[in-house]
């Protein structure tokens, strides 16, 4: 297959290299504020709790999303990570994809998945109900549930 | 005798190295996440949807791959901050070497204090 580079040396669109260079900053941002948010996520979840990762179950997750703290917290690692890995996945996508039909058609369902999963993601945290669990007294005795 | 050229920052030794395990983890963490979000969703299912699929993070086979994970996002999250450094700092080009062994430092510290306990929450009761 004949590789056709058109003027290597023409610049980009002025529109397409502010893009770029926004997504360059981001990553790095992106990476600073998520060596936070995953450190912390993995101790609370992972490694400080005594049983590991056996103490995880319904009641667990419930216990934390009872505080708006941690409903923020999960909510900022999803954007963050999401936002931060499809853009990585899109340089890869670039990097390794020759013709451009299927470089294009691959970053449109990167973006695709990633819009579903923080729409998913963010009403999983927002619409979160406790009372689902019949036996949710038993771990937050104080819950109010309605019907 | 010629010598063998040094290498640049992207090419051949550390620096090419770096970023191809760079490019390995976020690659491997990123198809995690996909999948972790699609289990964490299943709390609004139902609480016993919830718990028998997070029964599956709890077998020793899984629990061994935890520890991947672990190690591929701490690597990936230093050598980032390496990166960073790299472009940002003004001697970042010229100690980036020795930013990489104090990454793999960093690493196996992290490492020997998570691992055994990670061992021990998955061969204990
Ligand atoms: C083996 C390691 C991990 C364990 C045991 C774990 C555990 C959990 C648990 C129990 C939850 C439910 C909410 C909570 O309790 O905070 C959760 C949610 C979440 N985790 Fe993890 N996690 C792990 C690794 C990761 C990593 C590496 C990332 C990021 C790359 C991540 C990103 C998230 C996100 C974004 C949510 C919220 C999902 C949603 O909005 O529905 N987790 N995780
Ligand atoms: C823990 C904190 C993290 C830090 C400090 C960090 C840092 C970085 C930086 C600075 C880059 C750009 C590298 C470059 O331009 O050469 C990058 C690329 C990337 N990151 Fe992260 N990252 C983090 C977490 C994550 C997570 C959670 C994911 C997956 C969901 C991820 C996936 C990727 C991917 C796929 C790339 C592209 C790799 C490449 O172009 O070779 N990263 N990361």
């Amino acid at each position: 297959m004949a590789i056709i580079i058109e003027q290597p040396d023409a610049p980009r669109s002025r529109k397409g290299a502010q893009w770029e260079k926004r997504a360059w900053i981001f990553m790095r941002a992106s990476g600073i504020i998520l060596v936070f948010l995953i450190i912390g996520h993995l101790s609370v979840n992972l490694v400080l709790p005594e049983h590991g990762v056996k103490a995880i179950d319904f009641a667990f997750v419930a216990g934390k999303w009872a505080s708006p703290f941690w409903q923020a917290y999960d909510g900022l690692l999803l954007w963050f990570a999401l936002i931060h890995g499809t853009n990585g996945m899109r340089t890869l996508v670039n990097d390794y994809t020759e013709r451009e039909w299927l470089r294009k058609s691959l970053n449109i369902a990167l973006w695709v998945v990633a819009a579903t999963l923080i729409l998913l993601g963010t009403l999983v945290i927002t619409t979160f109900d406790p009372c689902i669990d019949p036996n949710v007294h038993n771990y937050l005795p104080d819950l109010v549930c309605k019907g | 005798m010629a010598t063998r050229p040094a290498g640049t920052l992207y090419r051949g030794k550390l620096g090419m190295w770096s970023w191809v395990l760079h490019r390995i983890t976020g690659v491997g963490i990123y198809f995690f996440l996909l999948v972790h979000i699609l289990d964490t969703a299943l709390v609004r299912v139902s609480p016993e949807a919830y718990n028998s699929v997070v029964a599956s993070y709890k077998t020793t086979i899984i629990g061994l791959a935890e520890i991947g994970l672990v190690g591929a996002i701490l690597f990936h999250a230093f050598n980032g901050i390496r990166v960073i450094l790299i472009d940002y700092w003004r001697k970042g080009a010229k100690y980036q070497n020795q930013m990489f062994w104090a990454v793999l430092v960093i690493w196996v510290v992290l490492m020997a204090g998570f691992v055994p306990r990670q061992l021990s929450h998955i061969f204990g009761a």
